[in-house]
C-alpha cells in the first residue's frame, strides 16, 4: 500500500506561473525518500498538497490507499503523518516543551496521563527529558529543531515529511538529528539542499525542477 | 526582549502557587482602585513595599518600571491641579490653583504605584505563561486565553523579526532623521513585518491541522498548591480586609 500517492497534480499560486502541471509522487511503506531542487521548485508545496494544506487544482491525492477530497478527509489523516515544517518557530506554538509535544497526542483523543506518557517517551527517545518543562521561545535554534521531531514523534506517526530538517543546524546537531533518524524504522520523504546527508538517510534521491521530479541516482 | 526580569528569584513570592497569587492581586487591585481614603492606598503601598523588599526584587528594575507609570501620573500635575479663571489668580494669567484637584493628582499618583508594586510583587514574580495559566485555572474565557499565548510566544519572534530588519537597513547605512526617507523605510518595515505576521500566523496553522488540531488549546497542570499557599491566601486576604476596613472606617 502507498503511504502517499499524488498523480497528476497541477498547481499555481494565485497570479504565479504554474509550480506543478502533472506532477506524479508516492511514497511507499518502507521507502526513504530524498528531494533536493533549486528555491522556488516547489518542494515544501509538494508537502503542503500531500497533507492537504493546499489544494491542488487538477490531479489527485491518496493517503493511506484512501482518496482524499475535501478537508473532511484530510483531518483524521494527518497525524498519521508527521510532517516537520522548515521553520521550527511555526510548529512550536505551545508555552512549554511538555505542551507543545503533548498537543499532537492529546488531539488524538489520548487521555491526559496516556498522551503526557508518549510526550515524555518522544523527548526521551531525543534526549530531551530535561527539556519538558523549557519554554519553547528560549530554546536554542538547534534544540527547537529537535523539539519539532520529539512534536511530530510524539504522534507515533507511520512515516515523516522533513522540510530541511538539517537547515541552520551546527554540525554536532545534525549528526544527532541523523542519529535519531537512523535510529528510527520509518519510512520518510525528506527536503534538503545537502546533497550527502540525503545520501546518508535517504535510498533514493528525487530532483524537483521544471513541475517534474527526476531520479538522482 | 526580556519581559521576565522580575520572575527569576527565590522569595516566597517567587514560589507560591500563581493562582492564590492572582486571586489576592485582584481583590487588592480592586479595593485600592475603588476606595476614596488616602490611608487605605497609602498602606496598601506601605504593604507592597515591604513584600518587595522581603522578595527582594532588583530595585534598579522595580524604579524603571514604577518610572514608566509615574512619565502618565506626571502628566495629570501638570493638569489636574490648576483652573482657569478670567482676570485672577496667579500672575494675571488666569490661572489658580485648585486644592481639589491637586487632591486628585495625589490620589491618582497613590493608588496608581500601589497597584503597580502589587501587581510586580504578585504577578511579575511568576513568568507571563504562569499568570495566563493560572488565568486558565480561574476560568477565564479560553479563547481570549489562546490569544494571550499566541500573543505573548510570537511576540518574541515578532521582535526578532523586527530587530533583524532594521538592523539590515541599519547595515546598509540607514540613520532615523525626521525627514521622508525615514518615515517611508519605518513604513516599509513595519508593512514588511505586517506581512510576515500574517505569513507566520497561517503557517502555524497550517501546523497546527497537521497535528490534529480541532480548536482545543491543550493545557497541562503544573501547579501543586501547597499548605503554605493556604497561608498565604489567608493572610493576604486579612490584609485586603484591613486595606477595606481602613477604606470603611475614614
Amino acid at each position: 500500500m502507498s503511504l502517499i500517492r499524488m498523480t497528476g497534480i497541477h498547481f499555481a499560486y494565485p497570479g504565479r506561473p504554474p509550480v506543478f502541471a502533472g506532477l506524479d509522487f508516492s511514497l511507499e511503506e518502507g521507502q526513504r525518500v530524498g528531494i533536493l531542487g533549486p528555491n522556488g521548485a516547489g518542494k515544501s508545496t509538494l508537502f503542503l498538497l500531500a497533507m492537504g494544506l493546499l489544494q491542488p487544482s487538477a490531479g489527485t491525492v491518496e493517503l493511506f490507499g484512501q482518496p482524499m477530497r475535501q478537508e473532511s478527509d484530510f483531518a483524521p489523516l494527518r497525524t498519521r503523518l508527521g510532517y516537520c515544517f522548515q521553520d521550527p518557530d511555526d510548529q512550536l506554538f505551545c508555552p512549554t516543551v511538555l505542551e507543545d509535544v503533548a498537543f499532537g497526542p492529546l488531539n488524538q483523543g489520548l487521555d491526559r496521563q496516556q498522551a503526557l506518557d508518549q510526550a515524555l517517551a518522544a523527548l526521551a527517545a531525543l534526549d530531551l527529558a530535561g527539556f519538558a518543562e523549557r519554554v519553547t521561545y528560549q530554546l536554542s535554534g538547534g534544540e527547537k529543531r529537535l523539539v519539532t521531531l520529539a512534536t511530530v514523534l510524539a504522534l507515533r506517526p507511520q512515516a515523516l515529511l522533513l522540510d530541511e530538517p538539517t537547515t541552520g543546524l551546527d554540525p554536532q546537531t545534525q549528526e544527532r538529528l541523523e542519529g535519531v533518524l537512523q535510529e528510527s524504522s520509518l519510512p520518510w520523504a525528506v527536503i534538503s539542499h545537502d546533497h550527502a546527508f540525503l545520501a546518508r538517510v535517504c535510498h533514493q534521491i528525487w530532483r524537483l525542477g521544471e513541475g517534474l521530479l527526476t531520479p538522482l541516482g | 526582549m526580556h519581559l521576565e526580569t522580575l520572575a527569576h528569584g527565590h522569595s516566597l513570592f517567587h514560589h507560591l502557587d500563581p493562582r492564590g497569587k492572582l486571586a489576592v492581586a485582584l481583590a487588592y487591585s480592586l479595593v485600592v482602585a475603588t476606595g476614596q481614603s488616602a490611608w487605605a492606598a497609602g498602606a496598601g503601598l506601605g504593604l507592597c513595599l515591604a513584600g518587595c523588599l522581603a522578595a527582594r526584587l532588583p530595585g534598579r528594575e522595580v524604579v524603571r518600571r514604577l518610572a514608566a507609570v509615574n512619565a502618565f501620573t506626571a502628566l495629570l500635575w501638570l493638569v489636574l491641579p490648576w483652573q482657569l479663571g478670567l482676570g485672577q489668580g496667579w500672575l494675571g494669567l488666569g490661572l489658580s490653583h485648585h486644592p481639589a484637584g491637586l487632591r486628585l493628582a495625589g490620589m491618582i499618583t497613590l493608588k496608581a504605584n500601589a497597584i503597580v508594586l502589587g501587581l510586580m510583587l504578585l504577578l511579575a514574580t511568576s513568568s507571563v505563561n504562569q499568570v495566563f495559566h493560572a488565568l486558565a485555572h480561574w476560568r477565564v474565557s479560553p479563547r481570549l486565553l489562546q490569544v494571550f499565548f499566541f500573543f505573548y510566544r510570537y511576540l518574541h519572534v515578532l521582535h526578532r523579526e523586527w530587530h533583524r530588519m532594521h538592523l539590515a537597513a541599519r547595515a546598509r547605512g540607514f540613520r532615523p532623521r525626521t525627514n521622508l526617507h525615514t518615515y517611508r523605510t519605518y513604513a516599509y518595515l513595519l508593512g514588511g513585518l505586517l506581512v510576515r505576521s500574517h505569513d507566520r500566523a497561517h503557517r502555524v496553522y497550517q501546523a497546527m491541522l497537521c497535528r490534529g488540531f480541532q480548536g482545543t488549546y491543550w493545557l497541562l497542570d503544573h501547579f501543586h498548591w501547597q499548605r503554605r499557599d493556604d497561608w498565604f491566601l489567608i493572610w493576604g486576604g486579612l490584609l485586603v480586609a484591613l486595606l477595606l476596613g481602613l477604606e470603611l472606617a475614614a
